[in-house]
């Protein structure tokens, strides 16, 4: 199944558009043969809503609560920005549109609507381009999951977290498994095969078995993709200091670790395939626009604080990864000003871009193949830049990582410790990297130029 | 006296001593005016904080060398961790006129550190005395520091004062502390005199106790000249600054003088007294005591208890003298190796005006380069690490100190070869039980003073450390003084502060060398799955390994992250395991988490995370990160 989504949306959507005029080199068309989710004609589109009703206890993401009605003037620095920056990266198709947040399920579908005529007007946006909006199971009238459908709308991510609504009061939300309940729902019958779930283990007080008995009833809900999360604390959260007080006890890591082990397992059971660290598809019901960040690909952030990943034509020639103002009061002001409010660009060096498509890729269950990795990198191959490392082959006597004529990839136990094995990797990427640099710069900047 | 005169219109005037030498008049003083007759030359010597430094400050108040002021409180112990800790370190000397009976005396109080770490110091400063002021809190009564004092000054013969100080303390009983000097010295309780140098009562009459009963020098001026080196500052500027104390002749400026340890020869460019500001002087006399400088470039050349005496007239050397000998060794290393050169320098400045500190370049697998510093004992560890940290503002790694131990080898082999015996300061040199006759440990006499209430619980924390009771008094009716032999190494980490909080502050403890003793040590080796880990050897005696080495485990687990596999530490003797801890391997590392497009953080860590892979340590393929090892080997905070 997974293969055959994976052919489908290898289109021939070769060299089109502007990005990739006439002067392709060399380097580049052999690569003619696979598609590349990395032209530079194309990119996804990430659209952040920064505005919750209220503040989740665990979240430390940019959030705010609105202090005024303002969804006309966030609904037109959307379309604005969207349009600058679509406009500065030559982009020319656009693959997939993400709306997060924050909680974007309370923008007006007409913002979600205008956004998505924006992108349409500046860039190729077919039918069939996955369209995600993320889903706040709060009473929401299922009339306003109808609008956001009409609005363009084709996916749904919805942040069940729980279904225990003891836990939910803990974690801050306001919801109850009830809502959860009734939002997939409904979200399931207006788009079935295209709703997801997120679902949060390592809570405060959970134990295996629970986890365990929750999952499954959530199986029985849910449609065909899901998202597992592990709580993490972070610090200057309600629920960093709730623990740090002891007021609240977390799992501990040894827990946790089998909660995630167990969730693999009992997910497979029930014909969830894994295809990344936290996400599990069953009908080839993957994430397009997840899948291009696993797969390096160019995105664009749109909105307070969003993070972006494309190379700026009309203003330089690398790949940059760039931040947007946090705040969305400052942010509004500067898109009003200059049409953006790009607040960070750096400038991603050969190295630094293998590096994200090395810890990137490595979260596929299929991790990386010869193909995806020779398109960054022509100059040296992955057996060049890792068969030689100690600790790779060590990895692979002890059945974690395997590189073999696929390419590079953990094994099924592998994955649960690959942030123990990025950083060695990382480490002989960079060494390897300056022993045949001059190979690698000359024939990877006729790439990306 | 025209000198009197001098100071005295000089003080009312209001000009500070520091004014002093610029002023031309002073070559008035005409030194031979004070023939040994009208010298006494003392030292004070007391515990921690029973009031040697309160009471030089008020000698020098009531002689006129210093102001009376607020500020001046102290002003012999110059240095910041003195101050802190209510310790002297580095001697200071100053000379006062004192008029008595219508004679002007010269008084040299003769300073020294107030601790037997520099027992050795302090003897050479009591051999420049014929008598010593001996301290005694009367509260606090007869202290550990009390009675080795005591011992040096009684050994070398000194006529010894007693002086009962604080006596306006509340809880002050004079009485009781006569009664225990009359017991533990043997000297008649009439003889001790009551002050309160904080307020400065019967102070003066100190002073006139000092020119009564203290014997004035039995040097000669005829002889040829002979001078004991007691200290040595080293100045930026003029180069070594020498204390000395002349036995016989007379010295003046031009005059060529030779040091009898180094035998190297020097042209005298000044001299003079201290006051305790340096006031330059034409000519020193035999009795007298004073400061020269003659082109001396380190401390080393001025070694303490060396001899000085003119080209033309060898002299035999003074007895007594020894080179520095460390007995505590610690390694010391930047905590980023970037800092090494900055570091390198600070411990070099800080060698210049110590010439009692060994300084051996090391390295370590672990901690990168450093050295391997050798003290005198623990507090002048302790002074020297404070010294570094205040005052060169460096950020230093010091690993817990070990104790030079010998062997004496048997293979005849070896000993064609070298020396019989040899010292072993770095454990990674430890030489095999196969070439070795016989292990040598040093060992040192302890004399602990506590109330009786905490006898037995000292007495079994004594034995924990293998100490042998040599001797038990009362000195009154509730306070004990015992004699323990300790091996040093027992008492190097933690002894004092362990005996302090066991008593509730009120036992108190000194040590002085005792030699070496045969002692069946063995080398303890740190195992990581199997794989030696060199820094971590230690040697230890037989009896203690198995508690030292499981403490090690135990630091070591709780120090070294949880890796992907199991991480087996173990302790051993040779081959044999004798203590062992098991890491746990973690079972999962990966962050299930959305980014929502923002890869930059993750990155930022997992590069912080290569980088820091780049400086860690590997055994085997266990990795042992650089904090680990500061926490297994730094000494404990205290």
């Amino acid at each position: 199944m997974l293969k055959t989504f994976l052919t489908a949306c290898r289109g021939p959507v070769l060299f089109v558009g502007r990005g990739f005029s006439s002067d392709v080199s060399v380097g580049v068309s052999k690569l003619a043969g696979f598609s590349s989710p990395t032209l530079s004609s194309e990119a996804s589109l990430y659209v952040h809503w920064p505005y919750c009703l209220r503040r989740c206890s665990y979240c430390n993401f940019n959030k705010y609560i609105p202090r005024s009605d303002n969804q006309d003037v966030m609904s037109e620095c959307l379309q604005r920005e969207t349009e600058t920056l679509l406009r500065l990266s030559h982009v020319s198709r656009v693959t997939s549109v993400f709306f997060g947040g924050g909680t974007p399920s309370l923008a007006r579908p007409s913002t979600i609507a205008a956004v998505l005529e924006t992108v349409a007007r500046h860039a190729a946006l077919s039918e069939s381009a996955e369209v995600t909006l993320e889903v706040n199971p709060t009473p929401i009238l299922s009339s306003k999951l109808q609008d956001f459908l009409h609005a363009g709308v084709n996916r749904f991510s919805i942040g069940v977290q729980s279904l225990q609504d003891e836990d939910l009061k803990v974690l801050g939300r306001d919801h109850t498994s009830q809502h959860a309940l009734e939002t997939v729902g409904e979200a399931r019958a207006l788009c079935p095969g295209k709703v997801s779930v997120d679902v949060m283990f390592g809570r405060p007080g959970q134990s295996i078995a629970s986890w365990e008995l929750e999952l499954d009833e959530l199986l029985s809900v849910c449609d065909d993709h899901i998202s597992l999360y592990q709580l993490t604390l972070e610090r200057g959260t309600q629920l960093f200091s709730q623990v740090q007080k002891g007021q609240l006890s977390v799992p501990g890591d040894d827990i946790t670790a089998i909660m995630y082990e167990s969730a693999r397992k009992i997910l497979q059971k029930r014909g969830y395939l894994q295809y990344e660290v936290s996400n599990f598809a069953k009908n080839g019901a993957i994430s397009q626009h997840n899948m291009s960040y696993w797969k390096a690909s160019q995105y664009i952030g749109v909105g307070p604080g969003a993070h972006g990943r494309f190379i700026p034509h009309g203003e330089g020639a690398c790949r940059e990864a760039r931040t947007q103002t946090l705040e969305p009061e400052v942010w509004v002001r500067e898109v009003q000003q200059r049409g953006h409010g790009t607040r960070r660009r750096i400038p991603l060096q050969h190295l630094g871009q293998l590096e994200e498509v090395l810890v990137m890729g490595l979260r596929l269950i299929d991790g990386i193949t010869h193909q995806h990795w020779q398109f960054f990198s022509p100059g040296a191959d992955l057996h060049q830049i890792f068969s030689s490392s100690c600790e790779v082959q060590d990895l692979q006597q002890r059945d974690l990582l395997i590189l073999d004529n696929r390419g590079l990839r953990c094994s099924w136990q592998g994955l649960a410790f690959l942030d123990s094995m990025l950083p060695n990797l990382l480490l002989q990427l960079e060494e390897m990297f300056f022993v045949v640099h001059d190979r690698f710069s000359c024939v990877y900047s006729t790439v990306l130029s | 006296c025209p000198c009197l005169e001098y100071c005295c219109s000089n003080l009312e005037s209001g000009l500070l001593p520091g004014q002093w030498r610029h002023n031309s008049r002073m070559k008035l003083i005409d030194m031979s005016k004070f023939p040994v007759e009208r010298i006494r030359n003392f030292s004070i010597i007391a515990h921690i904080d029973h009031g040697k430094s309160t009471l030089a400050d008020r000698l020098l108040e009531i002689t006129g060398a210093i102001t009376k002021t607020q500020k001046n409180k102290q002003v012999l112990d110059k240095l910041q961790v003195e101050r802190e800790r209510g310790i002297t370190v580095k001697a200071q000397t100053a000379s006062l006129f004192y008029e008595y009976e219508n004679q002007t005396y010269l008084l040299n109080l003769i300073d020294t550190p107030g601790h037997v770490d520099f027992s050795y110091e302090v003897s050479r400063s009591i051999s420049a005395c014929q008598g010593v002021l001996l301290i005694v809190d009367a509260n606090q009564g007869i202290q550990a520091q009390t009675v080795a004092n005591f011992y040096l000054a009684f050994e070398a013969q000194l006529t010894i004062i007693p002086v009962i100080n604080k006596i306006d303390l509340k809880n002050a009983d004079p009485e009781r502390v006569e009664n225990q000097i009359e017991k533990v010295f043997d000297i008649p309780k009439e003889e001790c005199i009551r002050i309160s140098a904080k307020l400065g009562t019967n102070v003066d009459q100190v002073l006139q106790e000092v020119v009564k009963r203290l014997p004035p020098p039995t040097f000669n001026r005829e002889d040829p000249f002979k001078a004991l080196v007691f200290d040595s500052n080293f100045d930026q500027y003029r180069g070594v600054i020498a204390n000395v104390a002349l036995f016989g002749g007379c010295l003046s400026k031009g005059d060529r003088i030779v040091s009898a340890h180094l035998g190297k020869s020097y042209e005298v460019n000044e001299l003079g007294l201290l006051k305790p500001e340096e006031l330059p002087m034409e000519r020193l006399y035999a009795g007298q005591v004073g400061y020269v400088i003659a082109g001396m470039k380190e401390v080393k050349e001025a070694q303490i208890g060396d001899t000085l005496y003119h080209q033309k007239h060898p002299v035999e050397p003074l007895p007594g003298f020894k080179p520095a000998k460390a007995m505590v060794f610690a390694g010391m290393y930047p905590m980023d190796q970037s800092d090494y050169s900055t570091l390198r320098s600070a411990v070099e400045k800080l060698t210049l005006n110590d010439s009692s500190v060994t300084v051996q370049r090391d390295s370590s697998l672990a901690l990168g380069a450093g050295w391997r510093l050798g003290f005198l004992g623990l507090l002048h560890m302790e002074v020297f690490n404070q010294r570094l940290e205040q005052e060169y503002n460096a950020s230093v790694i010091v690993t817990a100190p070990t104790v030079p131990y010998k062997a004496i080898l048997s293979s005849p082999r070896l000993i064609k070869h070298g020396r019989e015996e040899i010292t072993i300061v770095n454990p990674a040199q430890f030489p095999d039980r196969s070439l070795v006759k016989e292990y040598l440990e040093p060992m040192v006499m302890g004399t602990i003073i506590s109330p009786d209430d905490y006898i037995g619980k000292i007495m079994s924390v004594c034995l924990n450390r293998r100490g042998i009771q040599k001797n038990m008094v009362y000195i009154d009716d509730h306070r004990v003084m015992m004699k323990y032999l300790f091996p040093l190494n027992e008492i190097v980490v933690d002894f004092y502060d362990h005996l302090k909080s066991m008593s509730s502050g009120y036992a108190s403890f000194d040590y002085e060398d005792a030699g070496y003793q045969a002692a069946d040590v063995i080398r303890m080796d740190i195992l990581l799955n199997g794989k030696p880990v060199e820094e971590l050897t230690t040697i230890v005696h037989r009896d203690r390994a198995y508690s030292a080495g499981k403490a090690m485990c135990e630091r070591l687990q709780d120090a070294i992250p949880r890796q992907m596999f199991e991480i087996a530490v173990q302790a051993a003797i040779g081959s044999k395991v004798i203590a062992r801890e098991t890491i746990k391997a973690f079972r999962k590392n990966v962050l299930a988490k959305c980014y929502g497009g923002d890869i930059t953080r993750k990155m930022k860590l997992l590069k912080k995370q290569a980088e820091g892979k780049k400086k860690m340590r590997y055994i085997g393929t266990v990795q042992v990160p650089k904090d680990a090892f500061i926490n297994v080997l730094k000494r404990k905070d205290k």
